[in-house]
């Protein structure tokens, strides 16, 4: 593994990200959307509406700073490797000396570390907010919830999942829009445990938590030996999987092509059979 | 052009599915050589030049590319070695065009970037354009930066398909001294192109490929393996009876008409009063030559020229694809 070779890829697709000022803002504006809601929920709790209304509403404030980690980066790690393919870049820097794992790694983080960061700072804003906005028992409530940590633990984990799920899409299917749609719908399942917790249809203890989360870091730490695995140059340069069976060897087909060729120049420029000739009278 | 070749090629052969893109194809490239890749759409080039960039594998045979043998071990040293050009530029639109240069010379761990970005920009005259996202250049601009991009790493083996496609005149002439440099520097150049007058002029050998390889070789030794050498002769006008003159004439093998003569003085109608052309087959112009000039005088024509024929590289392919196309058999596969 070639660190600096990593850090050229990252550093790559963070220009490119920063030039394209539509996948900047909407990166940005997903995750302010998604908190509006419960930030505006959590505020607008009156007084009389403690006790299980409190609880309900909590637990899907924090459910909701989940999907952050997971929709913006299952869409940019989608578009990371077929969309290369299709504007005509990957097969220039397949000629590299770059390895697959270099590269995935490289589009991973460029899309982690903004993705995390993304997420832990409007989640911090929602956390901000509601503590000094909303009334002293419903900012206890959300400072005290189980779930906070859980959320906390999770986003990073989340992100990772969801990048390597669209970055796995993305070495297989040959439309950018197929990609962007199966990653998303392959980041869900993981959220749809992390929902089981927060509307405490599963219980989340401690060791659950822990468990569930050590399961899905151990999950984004080999994803990427599983994703490099998938990533096939030949697939992805010419679209065909790599051929089967051999063919018969060449002692069975007949003398070698440059000697067939040369045999047949010389019968060509033989005497009596000039080429340029055919239609003489 | 010495010691070990640059690239080698043994019964190569490449099936996808059921198709056969390239079958059974042997050659060689030497050190410093300009070697030209030619052949119709489908013929297997591309595919060809995947394999010797380490980008797909053969279904069988073997090959050997700046003297590393191409295969899972051996490709990440070639890949450090060579460079390949696609005949799609590749380059990041909203990028500039340093930052492009950037990206690649790092990804080959290169020392001195600014100092090689620099000059290979300068190299294919885009020293002025260094600052300029690639989105907005013209798409001879991005095929330069492209060229730009594959002198970075300095390489043993340039692979480069179509370098000239979609620039104009200039650039063109450009891109040409450009690859004719690289020769004199001692880099080996595998050239795939469609324009034949390229080829002709900047290759030391060509191999015209039409899934299996057609023919390999010097371009005047093709011409000569495949036409007989032959003499265009105009007259004022048409002669009456060309047999006569032509007829046992010392070296002249042949002969037929050309142009409005050929359809016979009669059919030629008022055109029979113009100039009429002869090509003649002969086994040796020297002797061929003042013998017909001779007999054209005997018989009172008037003759405006005698040459001797010239093949373009173009006939030899047109000669070898015609006839593969016209028996089907070019295979198709992916490019």
């Amino acid at each position: 593994m070639n660190v600096s070779r990593v850090g050229a890829v990252i550093r790559k697709e963070l220009a490119e990200f920063r030039r394209n000022r539509l996948i900047v803002t909407t990166a940005a504006l997903v995750p302010v959307l998604f908190m509006v809601s419960p930030t505006a929920s959590i505020l607008s709790i009156k007084a009389q509406a403690l006790g299980t209304t409190l609880d309900k509403r909590v637990e899907a404030s924090l459910f909701l700073p989940l999907l952050i980690p997971v929709l913006v980066p299952a869409i940019m790690s989608a578009y990371s490797v077929v969309g290369e393919r299709e504007q005509g870049t990957l097969e220039p820097v397949l000629t590299t000396p770059v390895s697959r794992a270099e590269l995935l790694i490289g589009k991973a983080a460029a899309i982690f570390v903004p993705a995390a960061a993304l997420a832990y700072l409007v989640f911090g804003v929602f956390v901000a907010i509601t503590q000094f906005a909303a009334i002293p028992a419903v900012a206890a409530a959300v400072r005290h919830a189980p779930q906070l940590p859980a959320v906390l633990v999770f986003i990073p984990l989340l992100a990772a999942w969801a990048i390597w799920v669209g970055l796995a899409v993305s070495t297989r299917v040959t439309d950018t829009r197929v990609a962007q749609q199966l990653s998303t719908l392959g980041s869900l399942p993981p959220v749809a445990l992390a929902a089981l917790m927060s509307f405490q249809v599963i219980s989340p203890t401690f060791g659950l938590v822990a468990a569930l989360a050590g399961g899905l870091a151990v999950i984004d730490c080999t994803a990427c030996l599983v994703v490099a695995r998938l990533f096939d140059r030949e697939r992805l340069i010419t679209g065909a999987r790599p051929s089967g069976g051999l063919p018969a060897p060449a002692s069975a087909r007949g003398p070698s092509v440059i000697v067939s060729a040369s045999a047949r120049l010389a019968r060509r420029a033989a005497p009596g059979r000039p080429r340029g000739f055919r239609r003489s009278p | 052009m010495s010691g070990d070749p640059a690239v080698e090629v043994s019964h190569l052969t490449k099936v996808f599915g059921g198709r056969t893109a390239v079958s059974d194809v042997s050659f060689s490239v030497a050190r410093g050589e300009v070697f030209g890749f030619l052949g119709p759409n489908g013929a297997g080039k591309t595919t060809t030049v995947r394999i010797l960039g380490t980008l797909i594998s053969p279904t069988a045979g073997s090959a050997t590319v700046a003297g590393i043998p191409a295969g899972p071990d051996g490709a990440p040293e070639i890949r450090q070695r060579i460079s390949v050009m696609p005949e799609s530029p590749g380059l990041y639109q909203r990028l500039t065009v340093t930052e492009n240069l950037d990206y690649f010379a790092r990804l080959y761990g290169l020392p001195r970037r600014r100092a090689r970005i620099t000059e290979a920009l300068a190299a294919v005259g885009l020293a002025d354009r260094a600052q300029d996202l690639t989105g907005r250049l013209s798409k001879g601009l991005r095929q330069r930066v492209a060229l730009a991009r594959s002198l970075l790493n300095d390489p043993a083996v340039m692979f480069l398909d179509e370098p000239t496609s979609g620039l104009d005149p200039v650039a063109t002439h450009e891109v040409h001294g450009l690859i004719a440099g690289l020769r004199d520097r001692g880099v080996t150049v595998f050239l795939t192109t469609h324009r034949l007058e390229e080829a002709e002029r900047l290759c030391d050998r060509v191999a015209i490929m039409s899934t299996s390889l057609r023919t390999i070789g010097r371009p005047d030794d093709l011409r000569q393996q495949l036409f007989s050498a032959s003499l265009d002769v105009t007259v004022a006008v048409a002669l009456p009876e060309p047999g006569r003159v032509f007829g046992g004439l010392p070296a002249v093998q042949g002969w037929k008409a050309a142009g409005p003569a050929a359809a016979g003085p009669a059919a030629a109608g008022p055109a029979a009063a113009g100039p009429a052309g002869y090509v003649l087959t002969v086994s040796d112009v020297r002797q061929a030559a003042p013998a017909v000039t001779r007999a054209l005088v005997a018989a009172g024509a008037d003759v405006l020229s005698i040459a001797q024929s010239r093949h373009t590289l173009e006939d030899v392919y047109l000669e070898l694809v015609g006839d593969a196309e016209n028996t089907g058999n070019t295979e198709g596969g992916p490019r």
